[in-house]
């Protein structure tokens, strides 16, 4: 087992230290911290809707956190993380459907999937606020 | 599929072990699958969820509570719970057993990614169904 005492130490193979970040790779390695970050950011969801479930109070605090600056800033940030693994996600359907490995593809498909992430990110926060007058 | 691998090798698995597909770990490509599931079912349900989200921008709790409790909200919002959570315990315990190698920390933080993500469920639902049924 991994956790044997007996275990030998042999050498092992170089791993992620000896390649040049390639910008594939990179966005592979943010679709998988964006997913971690996701996922602990359920939080503020569960929060928004059992402060609405509690009470005025409860919403209250919320709001105001939610409404902070930095509240505001998290939200920003937690809503380019949805859209940067939403269409990470696509991106791998894509592949799913064993398309988009030439060179250029995917090269293509993943600025497309970051340029995206970020300019919808934007808009949305540009209507939120309209909407939020 | 030939029950002879082109190789000419006799196979170590039995034949109803390769009919059945699940492998040393009895399930399979489930979680592969799942994923690709409730991946799509989140793409689908978050474009609901953020028109949601969007046209509550600053609103006040009475008017909060009454669109969460509309029965299309409702739905909307439970459907995103049980896809979301159902996503994010598989791809965490992905990244569990990526990174950590110690076989009991392992295992405990499997058991505190499903019990996270069961207890977001959860909380989430109850407050959807509070709101639109309990008041």
């Amino acid at each position: 087992m991994a956790d044997s005492p007996q275990r030998i130490d042999r050498p092992l193979s170089p791993h992620l230290q000896i390649y040049r970040p390639l910008f594939t790779m990179v966005m592979s390695i943010v679709h998988r911290i964006t997913g971690v970050g996701l996922y602990f950011g359920t939080v503020i969801l569960v929060w928004w809707l059992l402060a609405a479930a509690a009470s005025p109070s409860a919403f209250e605090s919320f709001r105001s956190v939610a409404g902070s600056p930095i509240g505001l800033i998290v939200l920003f940030g937690y809503t380019w993380a949805l859209l940067h693994h939403a269409l990470g996600g696509v991106r791998h359907f894509i592949w799913d459907f064993i398309h988009g490995f030439g060179p250029q593809e995917r090269v293509l498909l993943a600025k497309a999937s970051l340029a995206a992430s970020v300019a919808l990110t934007v808009i949305l926060w540009v209507v939120g606020l309209a909407v939020k007058g | 599929m030939s029950t002879t691998p082109s190789s000419g090798h006799t196979p170590m698995r039995t034949a109803l072990g390769r009919v059945r597909g699940l492998g040393s770990a009895h399930s399979g490509t489930d979680h592969f699958f799942k994923q690709r599931v409730t991946g799509l079912a989140n793409l689908i349900l978050m474009i609901a969820f953020i028109a949601i989200v969007i046209s509550l921008a600053g609103s006040s709790y009475a008017a909060t509570r009454a669109t969460l409790g509309s029965p299309f909200v409702a739905v909307v919002l439970l459907l995103t719970l049980l896809s979301v959570t159902t996503h994010m315990r598989i791809g965490m315990q992905v990244v569990i057993e990526d990174y950590i190698h110690t076989e009991s920390l392992k295992v405990l933080l499997i058991v505190a990614n499903t019990f996270f993500s069961i207890a977001i469920a959860l909380a989430g639902a109850f407050a959807v169904l509070k709101i639109s049924m309990g008041g």
